[in-house]
């Protein structure tokens, strides 16, 4: 846990999402974003942790995130992400979906297109409760149980799915770029194909138990058949589209609900989560048992249930993560973050830097993640 | 009644005209709502004024304090019972320490904040604080015993005073340090603080500038060097060190006899100070600045072995050789002197009367709870005065719009009445996302409060039934484990259905899974849409099985039976016979307790929906014709069974 400090903002962050860095340049990020909520003047943040921000001779504030630009947002910033480098597209909860321009030259935000009842109820708003973009098409999700297609720089709305969900959609990412995967207040998982006409998801997975809200959602960057969940109930569901309408595991994280799941983009074999009990979690696979792998920090047991075994497993293409299970694959967990903390709403992982946000007003940096 | 012991703040509202109109006013949590009124029904005033106490909550910067130390109470509250206190002290006097650095914190930030009244207001304050908190802390938590207390009281001072040493550099930094203006006044100043080396330091520019007076300077030189600084660590007792001292300070007293130092005014003046005459002290009264500085400082002269019990008579003596017979003694003066009386009590009702937040008396009090130095002094109210503070501190953050979580741990640690406070006003939090709504119910069900769950999940589906989000409120109830609400969605997909013959919704209906159980018309509602799937699939054996079993196990309401049995026309006109004799023998039975019913309602329901067109208008029949219709279908069908065998 060295290296990691908090910076307290004064509002609480309920989103942060790094500036994409290009591929090729093997540069660690050092600009992020931050959405507030629950403020009377909510508002996003860009802050820098490189040589960009002030300059200090002192060490200690060498990772100290320094504010570049802030701008007002109306409504809580529910989620947040870049559309490129310059822009960031925002859903709020009321219903707005915001697209917002970073100037660099003179270090101001400016609001570039604002689709403003995106997400509604007959009388009132609903809250926009997911965005998220493959340039320049912006898909989001609500609390109405609609999905939204846009596209920047066009005005209106390309495609709307209406009464996609009876409840509300908790949070979406691409499959592929023409489909989605939505999560929903009822413990289920819906893939939708933008080729196919009409209002009706083309797969429904969902577990057989208890029907659990589930929260949170991310592919895996290298097989699109792999997603992880995350929910109500802390659990961390691994899950294989392509074969039944089953979990592949299950694996026990936190005593309460689970915010953000991120696989690392670049290394697969590591994963991040982060709940409102406080804790964020970094779990890693090995394939190999012998490597030590303590990292610094508190280690956990984890008591993982794999539902079923994975069909046709190809050993030279081990995915530990389908296995979930410590005999075959080492699973470790370590805790990033002091205990005793509010709920870490968010979080972020790019190269080796790890930015979060919690409910106590601060956000903490790691420019150092063992990976 | 206790009398007041100040007089009341008024604060005026802005607007109101106390000649025509009376104040209307109401409390709330933390504020007061007041308004302008004349008793009459009509003409009144279109304002409702909101006044707040405490603005500091809504300060951007000061809520990093409040966040910060939050932070370290939690860390508090969970030291462990079982370790002896003697070595618990450390852990106490580091926590202090954390608490003073987050408010130094906080100044400094305030500080680089330039220009605005209100922060350098604010910003003093903070200053005072820590310099109460730090008296506190050195007195209280860390009790210094005789001896280190002095050096203890000197660091408390040097902290607070630390513009010599800016003073210094600008000395240091000119062309000619020894004939700066302000040059002896550093020197002064340094050895007022008891600060011998840099004294010595800055002396030595003075000396090279005068070689014939070598001697002189050397003399002092040497005495400033060989004063004895009692150390804690090395096993000199105090009669070592007391003893050691009054040989030093003959001494000096024998060169100021010697008029040694009579040449040279400043040399002399040190001299004095050096041996305690508290009337050249005086002199430099404005080099101190605070009585509580010239304090300090005679102590380090004159009783550098002084107990804390005999703090308080030199505390008074100097506050009245210091200020002013005529100036009013100020709130800070008065707190302070309660502290180096060691009136514990008198220092917290001082500082809760002088702020107007409850932040720094309920921190420090609960410190001082941890340390054991409050004695259990019962209030009116049945708590203790730590809870008391520490309540209204934390409802006073319930009023925020944002920090009301802080609170939450807050009422945690407050074992009498926390709880109660907690459960009126996590019900007052508003609810306008769903992700608010599901911390606040994760923060009760962590405290088993069932019945705030309850509320708020009933607040949160009532909502989502009246946008039409039936999946939504049905998820609402599950989490309560809300049967009646259960029930109550499930009607509304019946009226539904009824209304329309389709379900809405299918992607619930269908996947319901074991939340089917909460209550018998979820239950109901499952099942049926189920009959109507395997209808459709063409299973009708199993439909059959299926409709029969929802009337039989009596899980379908009454109001329901006659579109069941309406359903079951299609079966029996199948040419296959569906029903078995004994199904059939049921189905009659159930026709008859139907019809032997005191109320029993009509379909009205189309019923294109099983692909089944009567052959005559079944809804425009009257009643009693329909129940003959269907006696005549099921005796007919149970006949062809009969005949098959």
């Amino acid at each position: 846990m060295d290296g990691i400090n908090a910076k307290y903002v004064s509002k609480k962050i309920s989103k942060t999402r790094w500036r994409p860095v290009s591929s090729s340049s093997l540069q660690q990020p050092d600009i992020f974003a931050t959405g507030s909520w629950d403020n009377e003047d909510n508002s996003i943040s860009i802050w820098s942790i490189g040589e960009n921000g002030v300059s200090s001779m002192d060490d200690e504030f060498e990772g100290d995130p320094q504010l570049l630009c802030e701008y007002k947002h109306n409504g809580d910033v529910l989620d947040l992400q870049f559309l490129d480098q310059d822009r960031i597209v925002t859903a709020s909860s009321t219903g707005a979906v915001t697209i917002f321009r970073h100037h660099h030259n003179s270090q101001t935000l400016s609001v570039s297109q604002l689709w403003e009842r995106a997400h509604h109820y007959p009388c009132n708003n609903a809250p926009c409760t997911g965005v998220v973009c493959n340039s320049p098409e912006i898909v989001t999700v609500g609390e109405d149980g609609r999905i939204m297609l846009f596209r920047a720089d066009q005005e209106g709305v390309l495609r709307t799915i209406e009464m996609a969900d009876s409840s509300a959609i908790h949070a979406v990412t691409f499959l592929r770029t023409t489909e989605i995967l939505t999560v929903n207040s009822i413990g289920q998982l819906k893939l939708w194909d933008f080729r196919q006409p009409g209002n009706e998801p083309s797969q429904i997975l969902s577990l057989t138990g208890d029907r659990v809200p589930l929260h949170c959602v991310d592919r895996h960057p290298n097989q699109q058949h792999i997603v992880a969940t995350g929910g109500q109930d802390g659990m961390l569901c691994i899950w294989d589209v392509r074969q039944g309408n089953m979990p592949i595991s299950l694996m026990e994280a936190h005593t309460s609900e689970m915010w953000e799941v991120h696989f690392h983009p670049s290394n697969p074999g590591h994963l991040f989560s982060c709940s409102e009990d406080g804790s964020l979690l970094h779990w890693e696979t090995s394939s190999n048992t012998d490597t030590p792998s303590l990292q610094g920090g508190r280690n956990t047991s984890i008591i993982s249930r794999s539902a079923i075994a994975p069909a046709g497993g190809n050993q030279s293409l081990i995915n530990a993560w389908l296995t979930g299970d410590s005999s075959k694959g080492h699973l470790e967990t370590t805790h990033m973050l002091p205990s005793q903390m509010l709920s870490v709403n968010s979080l972020d992982v790019l190269g080796q830097c790890l930015v979060c946000g919690t409910d106590g007003e601060a956000i903490y940096v790691n420019r150092y993640v063992p990976i | 009644m206790e009398e007041v012991d100040v007089e009341p703040t008024t604060t005026p509202i802005p607007g109101f005209d106390s000649n025509q109109k009376h104040l209307g006013f109401v409390w709330g949590p933390g504020d007061i709502l007041v308004y302008e009124t004349i008793y009459k029904a009509s003409g009144g005033c279109p304002f409702v004024h909101e006044v707040r106490k405490d603005e500091d909550i809504y300060s951007p910067i000061l809520r990093k304090l409040f966040n910060e130390s939050h932070h370290i109470f939690v860390g508090l509250q969970r030291i462990r019972e079982d370790l002896p206190s003697k070595n618990k002290k450390p852990q106490f006097v580091s926590i202090s320490k954390n608490y003073r650095s987050v408010i130094r914190a906080c100044m400094e930030e305030l500080q680089q904040v330039a220009g605005i009244v209100y922060v350098y207001h604010v910003s003093s304050c903070i200053i005072t604080l820590e310099l109460i908190w730090n008296l506190c802390e050195v007195l209280f938590i860390d009790a210094a015993p005789a001896g280190s207390l002095v050096l203890h009281l000197l660091d408390w001072v040097r902290l607070h005073k630390a513009d010599v040493d800016e003073k210094a550099r600008e000395v240091l930094a000119s062309e000619s340090p020894a004939e700066h203006q302000a040059y002896w006044d550093v020197v002064i100043s340094y050895v007022l603080q008891g600060r011998m080396d840099e004294a010595r330091q800055v002396l030595v520019k003075q000396a090279a500038l005068q070689p014939a007076a070598r001697v002189m300077f050397k003399l002092l030189d040497n005495l400033l060097m060989k004063m004895p600084i009692f150390n804690p660590g090395e096993t000199q007792t105090l009669t070592e060190f007391d003893v050691k001292w009054r040989h030093w300070r003959e001494e000096v007293d024998h060169c100021l006899q010697d008029q040694s130092f009579a040449s040279n005014r400043h040399l002399e003046d040190i001299c004095k100070i050096l041996v305690g005459d508290e009337d050249v002290l005086l002199e430099y009264k404005e080099l101190l600045s605070t009585w509580y500085h010239f304090l300090v400082t005679r102590l380090l002269f004159s009783h550098p072995t002084v107990k804390p019990t005999e703090l308080h008579y030199y505390a008074q003596s100097s506050m009245h050789m210091f200020l002013d017979t005529r100036s009013v003694p100020e709130p800070l003066d008065s707190i302070l002197l309660a502290a180096f009386e060691f009136d514990i009590h008198q220092v917290i009702k001082d500082c809760s009367i002088a702020l107007n937040n409850w932040w720094f008396v309920g921190h420090l009090t609960d410190l001082l709870d941890h340390c054991k130095l409050l004695q259990s002094h019962n209030l009116h109210f049945g708590s203790n005065l730590r809870e008391f503070l520490l309540l209204e501190y934390a409802s006073g953050l319930f009023t925020h719009h944002s920090l009301w979580q802080l609170a939450v741990d807050y009422f945690d640690h407050c074992p009498e009445f926390g709880r109660v406070y907690l459960e009126l006003q996590i019900e007052r939090v508003p609810l306008d996302t769903e992700r608010k709504a599901l911390k606040v119910i994760r923060i009760c069900e962590q405290r088993q409060m069932t019945e705030q769950v309850r509320s708020i999940c009933k607040i949160m589906a009532k909502k989502a039934l009246r946008n039409n989000r039936l999946g939504s409120a049905l998820s609402w109830s599950i989490r309560a484990k809300d049967a009646a609400f259960a029930t109550l969605i499930s009607e509304r997909f019946l009226q539904d259905y009824c209304a329309k013959g389709t379900f809405s919704d299918l992607d619930l209906i269908d996947n319901l899974g074991p939340a089917m159980l909460l209550s018998d018309r979820l239950t109901f509602l499952g099942k049926y849409r189920e009959f109507h799937r395997l209808y459709g699939e063409k299973r009708f054996s199993d439909a059959a099985k299926l409709l029969l079993s929802l009337m039989t196990a009596k899980i379908a309401p009454h109001s329901f039976w006659m579109t069941l049995l309406t359903d079951a026309l299609p079966l029996l006109e199948q040419k296959e016979v569906i029903f078995s004799a004994d199904q059939t023998h049921e189905l009659m039975f159930c026709l008859e307790e139907l019809t032997s019913g005191k109320s029993v309602p009509t379909p009205d329901r189309p019923m294109q929906v099983l692909g089944y067109t009567p052959p005559y208008p079944l809804s425009n029949v009257c009643f009693p014709f329909n129940l003959l219709i269907h006696c005549f279908i099921i005796c007919s069908n149970l006949y062809s069974c009969l005949a098959r065998g």
